[in-house]
């Protein structure tokens, strides 16, 4: 190697230290300031997750410790690897993973309740069960929560007819459990066909001769998203995680309860982002077109967005490791607009890289560049394109989830704000 | 939810619009007939309306649990691809028909990777499937890319 091509790499490097920009454009270096204890506040962990011990491992998964208890009993079990989820509400702990026993859930009929959940990809089945849930120092008493299990009761053909896979054990679900701390309270709602007719879906009765049925649920029967149920701190929560230059084995940060109810949670100088109330979700501008059916998730575990066409990212390999992600062969930046329905805007830099070079070393666990294709097509009112904002996104921001109808300060709820 | 069939097609191949309210048992499913569509709104207890573009119809059906279903039939009389949009999945069951266990066999296949959750997106020989969304809000689509009529592209079927 001559001199000036060492030079030339030593001046690379060092234009990477000064300006932060190396690798194709990462956001500049964010100064969140992680609050790091409180009466409010969980550790949590961005690791590979508690099924890397059976081989399957999770890329930008954020985990929790959640205690159960026995409702108005000192039975307790703390479980940790639990994936804490801004997409859905509700607790939902592996059967696997319980060694307490906590009351069943009747039906009216005195039938035991069971429930199936679809998320994208997967479903969730099993009983619903009755506990008191302590996380940090917020406690919540009787909460209903699903405990997954495919042999408790038979999965009905309700369940599999959305043709997603189950993801009721460590292997399937990469983690001991869900910690749904999303914007809605309770994970179906107060729609007719959550708590009369049944038809979304989501909550059958279980007779002792199977299969179960589908049948409405009343909502205070329903699984409620927890932080709902705490006495105080119950408006919302916010997910601080430090910036994440590329890749890390793991990371350290914070789930804090409550939005302005404490010296620890205030707004600050956050922008609020309200959400549509009906959908959960607010638009995203990118390119000169909207996309009104964005949302931000910490359950996602990338910035899913546009499709390889529309952003000249290549798909990963079908069949690797990385499917399903993106795969370019050198970094890309992008910028795009978030928009609150309440005419808020700001404009977010990101940076998409290579997963399977992200996922080579095998180690890794958080990726601040991990991205992935949403959906074909050309946004409109109707077409249901979207951004994902996942996990990424939240690195080096606070990132304020406001529930439905709880009063949180700078806004209405539902809202995002960072 | 309610909305004009100008926001999906474009407006220059819509030549007919008509509403149509009608319920007869049948059974109804990608690459199903038309007469099978009438199935998929008994299944869902929901209204049906009509749409003509050139090349193709448009069955939309609103379902009682709230979630809308649109059946793309090709003008041999093929249903060629579904849409929808929600709070719940539909019975993907029912919507898909025969193509239902490729789907399901393909939804296996995606697990065994880095665990992911993010939108499904299904891209296989005579068959792609996608759904986005989270829980509370999905949308998706299901088309046949071979049935597909000339000229009809996927950003069509919404």
């Amino acid at each position: 190697m001559t001199d000036f091509r060492k030079l030339s790499i030593f001046m690379t490097g060092l234009a990477c230290v000064i300006s932060v920009g190396c690798g194709g454009g990462s956001s500049p270096a964010k100064t969140n300031a992680i609050t790091p204890s409180g009466q409010n506040i969980a550790p949590i962990s961005v690791n590979l997750g508690p099924g890397a011990s059976q081989g399957v491992t999770y890329a930008n998964g954020a985990f929790a410790s959640v205690t159960v208890c026995v409702p108005g009993t000192s039975t307790c079990q703390t479980i940790d690897g639990i994936l804490v989820d801004t997409g859905s509400s509700g607790l939902r702990i592996l059967s696997s993973a319980l060694t307490i026993s906590l009351p069943q859930q009747n039906a009216p009929n005195s039938n035991p309740v069971a429930e199936c959940l679809t998320f994208l990809g997967s479903y969730t089945w099993g009983p619903v069960k009755t506990a008191d849930v302590q996380i940090a120092g917020e406690k919540a008493g009787a909460v209903p929560i699903q405990v997954l299990s495919d042999t408790a009761f038979p999965v009905p053909g309700g369940c599999t007819s959305s043709g997603m896979t189950s993801a009721d054990t460590l292997t399937t679900l990469g983690a001991n459990g869900i910690l749904g701390v999303g914007p809605f309270a309770q994970d179906c709602g107060n729609a007719p066909a959550c708590v009369t007719t049944g038809s979304a879906g989501f909550y059958y009765e279980c007779p002792p001769t199977p299969p179960c049925t589908a049948t409405g649920e009343a909502l205070a029967q329903q699984v409620v998203n927890p932080v709902v149920l705490f006495p105080s701190d119950n408006n919302g929560v916010i997910i601080e995680l430090p910036a994440v230059s590329a890749s890390a084995a793991t990371v350290s940060g914070s789930l804090v309860f409550g939005i302005g109810t404490q010296s620890n949670n205030g707004l600050g100088a956050a922008t609020v982002y309200a959400m549509d109330p009906g959908t959960f979700s607010f638009t995203v501008k990118y390119n000169g077109s909207s996309y009104p059916g964005s949302f931000i998730d910490s359950g996602s575990n990338a910035y899913f967005f546009l499709d390889s066409t529309t952003s000249g990212l290549t798909d990963c390999t079908s069949g690797s490791n990385a499917q399903g992600f993106y795969c370019p062969t050198t970094t890309k930046s992008f910028t795009a607009s978030n928009e609150g329905v309440n005419g808020t805007s700001g404009t977010v830099t990101f940076s998409v890289a290579n997963a399977q070079n992200l996922f080579a070393s095998g180690n890794d666990a958080a990726f601040s560049q991990l991205g992935g294709p949403s959906i074909t097509g050309t946004p409109s009112a109707s077409n249901p394109v979207f951004f994902d904002w996942g996990l990424p996104f939240f690195y080096g921001r606070n990132v304020y989830t406001a529930i439905e109808g709880a009063t949180a300060p700078g806004g209405t709820a539902p809202y995002w704000a960072y | 939810m309610a909305r004009s069939y100008g926001d999906s097609i474009p407006l220059k191949v819509l030549v007919m619009a008509a509403l149509v309210i009608v319920a007869s048992p049948a059974w109804a499913s990608l690459g199903g007939d038309t007469a099978s569509i009438q199935a998929d709104q008994v299944h869902m207890q929901g209204r049906r309306r009509t749409t003509a573009a050139e090349s193709y119809a448009v069955h939309e059906i609103q379902g009682a649990s709230g979630t809308v279903v649109r059946e793309y039939v090709s003008a041999n009389g093929k249903v060629f691809a579904v849409a929808w949009q929600g709070p719940w999945m539909p019975d993907m069951r029912q919507l898909l028909g025969s193509y239902f266990d490729q789907y399901a066999r393909a939804n296996q296949a995606q697990s065994g990777a880095r665990m992911r959750r993010g939108p499904v997106l299904i891209n296989e020989p005579g068959l792609v499937v996608q759904i986005g969304g989270h829980v509370r809000a999905f949308a998706g689509r299901a088309y046949v890319p071979e049935m597909l009529p000339s000229g009809v592209r996927a950003e069509n079927i919404q």
